[in-house]
């Protein structure tokens, strides 16, 4: 089982409550999809991919970045057992959406970069390490059905 | 992994125009940021007396390591042959495992993307992850 400090807990909450999803969603995806683009060979219907500034305009990416960023928010309340949680959403990547799972480190990523940004100074290394720790467990979760 | 075109040269020469004065500071950051979210790498500086994030030695080596960062930018154009010193320096002397590059690169990135929230747009984002990756091979290139 993951242990988590009281302040890493803490943090992670807060970072949570202040998140503007429709904002940090869609750039985290958009960002992703620009600085790794072999990650686009998952969004074929998305339509335009083209180039970056399609990406970052593009209606679709937004919404999906929304809502893999609210995927996250069952984790945020259940810190104490994130992989039975996304248990359902492992086999799901595998099985239905055939993800590589390297994917998930590069998507988080983009996520911790986007955050940073959002958060400026407050963004200390001690919450960047929370943080990081945090997406690192989702990540895991996520890859624990592959087979 | 792949060349660097005259693009992603000029996002990057671009961006690090912006950079300059505040080399210290990122790359201090830069460093505190590594030693605190990857603990790992600390193997590295076991010969330092105060291994904390905001060591002097900490803020020594994030100087160090920026103006290393910064010299690559100036020799863009022929990175293994720039770098070769800092390779065998690398190779044969220190032994950083390459998988470590990732990580500095990865927090420089962070760092950057906190001091300048608008201009690190993903097109510069990928121009530097690129342009790190590719600083990265030169590291190595001696390694065997």
């Amino acid at each position: 089982m993951v242990e988590w400090t009281d302040f890493e807990r803490a943090t992670i909450v807060d970072i949570f409550s202040k998140m503007q999803y429709e904002v940090v969603g869609p750039a985290a995806l958009a960002r992703c999809l620009i600085v790794y683009p072999w990650t686009q060979r998952y969004f074929g219907n998305f339509g335009n991919l083209y180039n970056a500034a399609a990406i970052s305009g593009n209606p679709m990416v937004a919404k999906h970045g929304t809502t893999i960023l609210h995927g996250l928010d069952r984790a945020v309340k259940n810190m104490d057992d994130i992989k039975s949680t996304y248990a359902e959403l492992s086999v799901l990547h595998s099985e239905k959406l055939h993800v590589d799972p390297d994917n998930f480190k590069l998507l988080s990523d983009c996520l911790t970069i986007v955050v940073a940004a959002q958060l400026g100074k407050e963004f200390t290394g001690k919450v960047q390490a929370a943080f990081q720790k945090f997406l690192a467990v989702v990540v895991s979760s996520l890859g624990r059905q592959y087979h | 992994m792949t060349t660097l075109t005259a693009k992603d040269k000029d996002a990057v020469r671009t961006f690090w125009a912006k950079v300059s004065g505040k080399e210290e500071d990122i790359g201090t950051d830069a460093v505190a940021r590594m030693l605190a979210v990857y603990p790992q790498t600390k193997t590295y500086f076991s010969h330092w007396k105060d291994l904390s994030p905001s060591s002097p030695s900490a803020r020594k080596h994030g100087i160090t390591v920026m103006k290393g960062v910064a010299d690559a930018v100036s020799k863009i154009d022929d990175l293994k042959g720039g770098l070769l010193a800092l390779s065998e320096l690398h190779a044969f002397t220190l032994r950083v495992d390459p998988a470590n590059f990732k990580i500095i690169s990865h927090c420089l990135l962070v760092v950057l993307s906190i001091k300048f929230p608008n201009d690190f747009t993903p097109e510069v984002h990928v121009a530097l992850d690129k342009f790190l990756a590719a600083l990265a091979l030169a590291l190595a290139e001696k390694y065997r």
